[in-house]
């Protein structure tokens, strides 16, 4: 039963409706997976009794010919997006116990589909960090070993769902991406991951970090299962003031394979210093396979590229503090005692919020405080605007970017958690899409020398999810990836 | 923006009370060294012209919409009240707030 767990989200489609297995069967099958991966630190609350209730209530579909587009097929979720009944806490402190009695949307979407829940899944803290460590659950464990056997990140926030595709615990999972959350781990893990453009699917119920930036997606195992979980999860929904009312198209209907005449920019500027020759090789190898497949690489500028990541640090902590502010033991989570009310404000923030949380509230209380409101916040976002227009004239000459997903592969835990600067360094090619809104996807396309999963980005136009995906099949396809993790976790 | 400012300990504590988050007076110092190599890192936006830009708010170029003043939700306190750490009835219960 445990090949059940190894194929794509499209192929169990097939599997289901074809009646070669049920989907009990498959629930069981991951199920029994997850119990035996605790030393990859996955999921932070496995639902095997919600799964196999869902499951049920899916055979019945499918026995009666009622199937829905996702019927049966078992999912893991990012612990960000808020799930009736489950708990749901962001892997904080500050939220231990807090079960909300509402879903969000993207969730209530893929369960309407009949998607199956197998448990939420580990994130950085808040979704701050680059390497699911900052989680109250402790960190996730790549199932990819490198040189020695040291054990690597799964490359973060989203780590928990990077982790849970790639070692078969789920078959493809939600994720949330503000500067970059969901395309690292996917590309530190072999797995391909989406962002879709800001305001594709609703945020609404989805832990707040920074609003204006914070975009939900998923982690999956070929592009077709991006395509079908994005189908469900995109739409206008009212409840979210950003959420946009456009057309969602079909998504699977765009894989067609044809990019002849396509225009992919390469942006010069993501060529940095001190970037592993194997990533800058892979990089150009990206660019023949599009070629080899009729696409015309161009050459383009994007001269604001260094000034994203500084402009981020001021932006996301920014409204991370205002987001964050909620959190005061009044009406959900953990309370401190204090002396007084405001004491019992400061314990209870204290006590809830880990070493980054604090140092990015900290960060975004200066910058937007008085007298540096100005000098700061402001002016990063007149940089964004800078940013945001490199890409509008970028458009201009072509019609998708390709660059390196991240500047390095999975490094060691413990690594970088001392030096922020290094950790934050983790997103330099992935946050400028997200400061321009735009939608970009991790392809898995390669290995380094010891192995490891290496992902090339691409990033499309606003709301052209349909041609990025395009693209990305055909990068998939030309890459073949097939390297996978030993199965070192099972005993 | 100011030129590599060094944030000290009277700063940290300033904005720790600003963000309501206790710091123990021993780990002010680490905190504010950690801030200021941030802080060293984002201050290269200064080389940054952006004379006549305007800020950028939204990733979108999008109007925000208006809807009918309406009530569209609500009436079901105790789902509301359910994850509440103290309660009083219907109410979320706070300490003593007026002597």
């Amino acid at each position: 039963m445990s090949d059940l767990t190894k194929i794509s989200l499209s192929q169990a489609r097939d599997g289901l409706l074809a009646k070669d297995f049920s989907a009990k069967e498959l629930a069981a099958a991951h199920i029994k997976m997850i119990e035996a991966s605790g030393a990859l630190n996955a999921y932070v609350c496995a639902t095997p009794a919600i799964a196999l209730a869902q499951a049920e209530e899916s055979d019945k579909r499918l026995q009666t010919g009622d199937a829905r587009p996702l019927e049966g097929l078992p999912l893991g979720v990012k612990d960000l997006f808020c799930v009736k009944g489950v708990a749901s806490t962001a892997c904080s402190k500050i939220l231990e116990g807090f079960t909300p009695s509402y879903e969000s949307t993207c969730t209530a979407q893929l369960w309407n589909a009949g998607a199956v829940l197998l448990g939420k899944l580990n994130n950085d803290e808040f979704a701050m960090g680059s390497s699911n460590e900052t989680s109250v659950y402790g960190t996730v464990v790549n199932p990819y070993r490198g040189a020695g056997d040291v054990p690597l990140v799964a490359g973060g926030s989203s780590g928990g769902s990077s982790c849970a595709v790639a070692a078969n615990l789920a078959l493809a999972a939600t994720g949330t991406d503000t500067g970059g959350s969901i395309r690292q781990p996917a590309s530190f893990t072999g797995t391909l991951g989406l962002k879709p453009t800001y305001g594709r699917c609703s945020r609404w119920g989805i832990i707040a970090f920074a609003s204006s930036l914070d975009q939900a997606g998923v982690i999956t195992r070929s592009v077709r299962d991006a395509a079908m979980m994005l189908q469900q999860m995109a739409g206008f929904d009212s409840k979210d003031s950003t959420s946009c009312d456009i057309a969602v198209p079909d998504y699977e209907a765009a894989l067609t394979g044809d990019i002849k005449g396509l225009r992919v920019g390469i942006p010069k500027e993501y060529r940095v210093d001190n970037m592993p020759s194997e990533i800058e090789k892979l990089w150009q190898q990206g660019e023949q396979w599009l070629r080899d497949a009729g696409a015309e690489p161009v050459e383009v500028s994007l001269p604001h590229t260094k000034y994203a990541l500084p402009a981020y640090y001021i932006i996301a902590p920014a409204e991370a503090s205002s987001n964050l502010a909620r959190y005061d033991g009044v009406r959900y989570g953990i309370r401190a005692e204090g002396k007084n009310i405001d004491d019992m404000y400061a314990q209870t923030r204290a006590a809830g919020f880990g070493d980054e949380v604090v140092r990015r509230i900290m960060i975004g209380t200066y910058v937007l405080s008085a007298g540096y409101y100005d000098a700061y916040y402001l002016k990063a976002l007149k940089v964004r605007r800078l940013i945001a227009q490199d890409f509008t004239k970028a458009y201009e000459k072509c019609d998708v970017l390709l660059t390196p997903t991240a500047p390095s592969s999975a490094f060691a835990i413990g690594d970088k958690i001392d030096d922020p600067l290094a950790m934050y360094s983790n997103d330099i090619f992935t946050v400028p899409t997200n400061m321009a809104g735009l939608p970009a996807v991790s392809v898995p396309s390669g290995v380094d020398g010891h192995g490891l999963p290496l992902g090339l980005q691409l990033i499309g136009q606003a709301f052209k999810e349909d041609e990025l995906l395009r693209v990305a099949s055909v990068l998939e396809t030309a890459a073949d990836f097939s390297h996978k993790p030993q199965q070192w976790w099972v005993s | 923006m100011s030129e590599d400012k060094k944030v000290d300990t009277d700063l940290v504590r300033r904005i720790a009370g600003l963000a309501r988050i206790a710091v123990a007076e021993e780990k002010l110092p680490q905190l504010a060294a950690e801030i200021s190599v941030i802080l060293g890192f984002i201050e290269q936006l200064s080389e940054v012209d952006v004379e006549g830009v305007a800020p950028l708010t939204s990733a979108v170029d999008m109007d925000l919409r208006q809807r009918t003043d309406e009530v569209t939700d609500g009436g079901y306190p105790q789902d509301i009240l359910a994850n509440a750490p103290t309660r009083d009835e219907d109410y979320f219960a706070v300490p003593k707030v007026i002597e």
